[in-house]
């Protein structure tokens, strides 16, 4: 993991990204009022320099683009692109492994195929960040990462390989085979606990062989427990450096949800969570934020109650909300948060928490907002353009721009 | 009021509900005709369940008497038309055979499905009701209005204008490939559709031969009876299609067998936008988010509708819901747009063109003196996310008003809004029970 880190690293200072400058008549920074007639200029990958036309100059060399409506970069805040592949077939679906019921060893950077043309379908609307991995339908499925949308290599476009472990609960948890564990809710909870506990067990081996000798000879590394890859992911959780992202719909799993929460102590996210309204006093209570499900999902199955006013009732109840494409098995194969955040500013949210909730908000939630998600200076030079409100279905993305590379500049 | 005249029209059926018909409404604000340009202060008139007068305020005839709805910064247009959807949980053949054309999807439609209130949500007022697409023929659809006080399905039922009440949804491409009874690849769906029309010739021949001698004539056959109804024109053939080579193939057999057809879906229409429209065959479009999903939608495009336009086709645009959801339809002309469709045709494309598709545009489809009293209240322009579809009306009665909290749970969604049993109004006739 550091290595793959440490490659980043070197091979990060933006790969062909020249210096640009970025022009628009409205530029929502997301940090403070939107700027009329702004500008932003990038140097190598990051951003030089913001704020009106009249106070900042754009050097000679630039390359200079225009456009009415400059947002920063979207973050999709959870999404299967790269994992669902675009054709549906087995070859390209790598989003859910069922052999076992708990994976969280499945790292998520050795599936993702960056290539996928629905990388770069959500990239052409503005989307430069996504949070992605394995899917839901599994009690715990494997890793999720969180990549930039330039469809090179996984490592190249990184910004945090292991980003959270997905669970489920709920109907998705449960076992398509007859026999085969879980086969039901509180079946999939004894199972989970079981395992935590197990990480717990484990961690303070880890701990106890870790302890430097009285008589400062060398570490007895056969004290040290069997390596379990499994067991060291969920130690992560239990430390609190990995987040757990529960799929979840049903008041009553959320409520579920919870109560492993407090019981083991880990970061917990809430996703989809289709009748979080139902309990949001509590949701609030435990401080825990909510992906909220796309605002066009389908409301079948566990999800029939989800209502498009989801995410604007969590954010008058002061709970942190992000918008997500989630998971789609068919058709569409991916959706698309600048979409779904469109149809949520129709339904209670205000333009600006609706793009909040796919820039500033979604970066927050994720813990990347050190480097995107708003157009400050420092942070990565990731940028969308529209000729129009971007919500508008009848707007076009007219550029996007990450790290200074300039990726499209088709109307689309 | 929705359901009171809901309540009213089940316990004491018509000449109630036509009383409340027979009132005279007058809705003035922005009017969107879709059979002319848009009239910014403009009046429609209503009368029995009819339109009896569409023009600008001031100079066009308004009857004394008449309930006034001031619509100032709002839109009106006409009830949007799906030609394709599934609403109503419905399933048409079975996995016995793949062609069934005696399969009617009247006898498989769940009336209290919540899709009927979300389409109304929706703007909806027109729907043609298809089986799935996972047959070669997977049965007859049905056209319903999405009228209030609904007790059976045949309340809903309109007939169009060669008096059927229904297409017969046809498909071809990956979907109907399956095990045997069902065909392994293309060449052979196209040789079990050809079979089974030369069947239908021959069968049709039998009874014009007959000449109503009843000993002479053959046999019913409830399938053939079906595709005989193609065959002379009555019947049109909907038809799901996708990749290029498939859409040609439908064109193919449609010049071979002489049958109306219009195609569906039609994800690589950008390719043979000009074979589709040199062949005048009608396409109803559908907009997902995304392409893929299935190998023959990787080629989906948004510009199919501006392509279709400028070959000069008729061009439509379906929900397909559950695929798309019937309360965002308006959003798929809006996309229509963005891809390089003109306004006018894709508006067109939700009311006027469905309903010619549907050989229905005689009663529906535009705001037009004689047609159906069928229109929706927006709050803003038609093709942006902001807009809300504030009231629906079917036939001169409200069927959707976004002011009532029990039609805005359909609208939003939320507890109880997707549940599938909704009141049962025609047993109690009370509008507070439980659902």
């Amino acid at each position: 993991m550091k290595r793959l880190i440490a490659g980043l690293i070197l091979l990060s200072p933006a790969g062909a990204s020249a210096q640009v400058a970025v022009r628009g008549e409205i530029v929502h920074t997301m940090a403070g009022a939107p700027l009329k007639d702004g500008v932003v200029l990038v140097k190598d990958g990051k951003i030089e320099a913001i704020g009106p036309a009249s106070s900042v100059t754009i050097p000679a060399g630039y390359r200079t683009l225009a456009a009415k409506v400059v947002t920063p970069g979207l973050v999709d805040a959870r999404g299967t692109v790269g994992f669902s592949g675009v054709a549906n077939q087995p070859h390209d679906q790598d989003q859910l492994e069922t052999s076992a019921a708990i994976q969280p060893e499945l790292r998520a950077f050795d599936a993702y195929n960056p290539a996928d043309r629905l990388v770069g379908w959500v990239r052409g609307f503005g989307i430069t960040t996504i949070h992605t991995g394995h899917g839901p339908g599994a009690l715990v499925s494997g890793q999720t990462l969180i990549v930039k949308t330039r469809g090179r290599d996984v490592e190249a476009d990184i910004l945090v390989p292991f980003a959270m472990v997905a669970a489920t609960l709920g109907d998705g948890a449960r076992s398509r085979e007859e026999g085969k564990a879980p086969g039901t809710r509180a079946k999939a909870i004894a199972l989970l606990r079981a395992e935590l506990i197990k990480a717990q067990e484990y961690s303070k081996k880890l701990e106890a062989g870790a302890k430097p000798p009285a008589d400062d000879k060398e570490k007895d590394k056969s004290k040290d427990p069997e390596r379990s890859l499994k067991l060291e992911a969920l130690v992560r959780v239990l430390k609190g450096e990995v987040p757990v992202l529960v799929s979840v719909h049903r008041a009553q799993d959320i409520l579920t949800a919870l109560r492993l929460r407090d019981e083991f102590q880990f970061k917990l996210v809430l996703e989809g969570a289709a009748e979080a309204y139902v309990v949001k006093d509590q949701i609030k209570k435990a401080g825990v934020p909510v992906i909220v499900h796309p605002t066009m999902y389908r409301s079948s199955g566990e999800r029939e109650n989800l209502s498009m006013e989801t995410a604007s009732v969590l954010k008058k109840a002061g709970i942190p909300v992000a918008i997500e494409s989630g998971f789609e098995a068919y058709v569409p194969k991916t959706r698309v948060v600048l979409f779904e955040a469109a149809v949520a500013a129709a339904n209670g949210l205000s333009f600006d928490e609706a793009l909040a909730a796919i820039t500033i908000d979604a970066a927050r939630l994720l813990g990347i907002e050190k480097r995107v998600g708003s157009l400050e200076k420092g942070k990565d030079g990731d940028l969308a353009l529209y000729d129009g409100d971007p919500f508008e279905y009848t707007s076009h993305c007219t550029g996007v721009v990450i790290q200074g590379e300039v990726m499209s500049e088709t109307a689309n | 009021m929705r359901h009171f005249l809901r309540a009213v029209a089940l316990l004491l059926a018509s000449p109630l509900l036509a009383g409340a018909q027979d009132q005279p409404h007058v809705f003035a604000g922005r009017v969107i005709p879709i059979a002319g340009p848009e009239i910014p202060n403009g009046v429609v008139v209503i009368e029995r369940g009819k339109i009896v007068a569409v023009g600008p305020e001031g100079t066009t005839k308004v009857p004394s008497g008449a309930i006034r709805h001031d619509l100032s910064g709002k839109v009106l247009m006409p009830g949007l038309v799906d030609t394709h959807s599934h609403i109503g949980d419905v399933a048409g053949a079975d996995a016995s055979a793949p062609i069934q054309p005696d399969v009617r999807v009247i006898d498989a439609i769940n009336l209290r499905h919540a899709g009927f209130q979300k389409a109304q949500a929706g703007g909806l007022t027109t729907v043609n009701i298809m089986p799935g697409s996972g047959h070669l023929l997977s049965g007859q659809t049905l056209y319903v209005k999405l009228r209030e006080g609904k007790v059976s399905l045949e309340d809903l039922v309109v007939t169009d204008a060669n008096g059927m009440t229904g297409g017969i949804k046809m498909a071809n491409g990956t979907n109907s490939r399956r095990k045997a009874p069902f065909p392994g690849t293309r060449a052979k769906s196209a040789a079990l559709v050809r079979e089974q029309f030369v069947k239908a010739q021959e069968y049709r021949k039998k009874i014009k031969d007959s000449a109503g001698d009843t000993k002479k004539a053959p046999a019913r056959d409830l399938g053939l009876e079906a595709l005989v109804e193609v065959l002379d024109g009555k019947r049109v053939v909907h038809h799901h299609t996708h990749r290029h080579d498939d859409v040609l193939t439908v064109l193919r057999l449609s010049k071979e067998f002489g049958f109306r057809v219009v195609i569906h879906h039609v994800s690589d229409a950008w390719m043979v936008a000009d074979q589709i429209a040199a062949a005048k065959v009608p396409c109803s479009i559908i907009f997902v988010d995304s392409p893929g999903g299935k190998l023959e939608t990787l080629d989906l495009s948004w510009k199919n509708g501006a392509a279709l336009e400028k070959a000069g086709a008729l061009v439509g645009i379906h929900t397909d819901d559950y695929i798309t959801d019937s309360r965002l339809f308006l959003r798929s002309a809006g996309l229509a747009v963005r891809a390089g469709m003109s306004r006018e045709k894709a508006l067109e494309a939700v009311t006027l063109a469905g309903a010619r598709m549907l050989s229905l545009d005689q009663r529906v489809g535009s705001l037009e003196a004689g047609k159906d009293a069928d229109l929706v209240v927006l709050s803003g322009d038609p093709l942006s996310y902001k807009t809300h579809v504030l009231e629906t009306w079917v036939e001169g009665l409200k069927v959707f008003d976004r002011g009532d909290p029990k039609d805005r749970l359909y609208a939003t969604g939320g507890y109880g809004a997707s549940h599938d049993q909704s009141p049962f109004a025609h047993l109690d006739g009370d509008e507070e029970e439980g659902r």
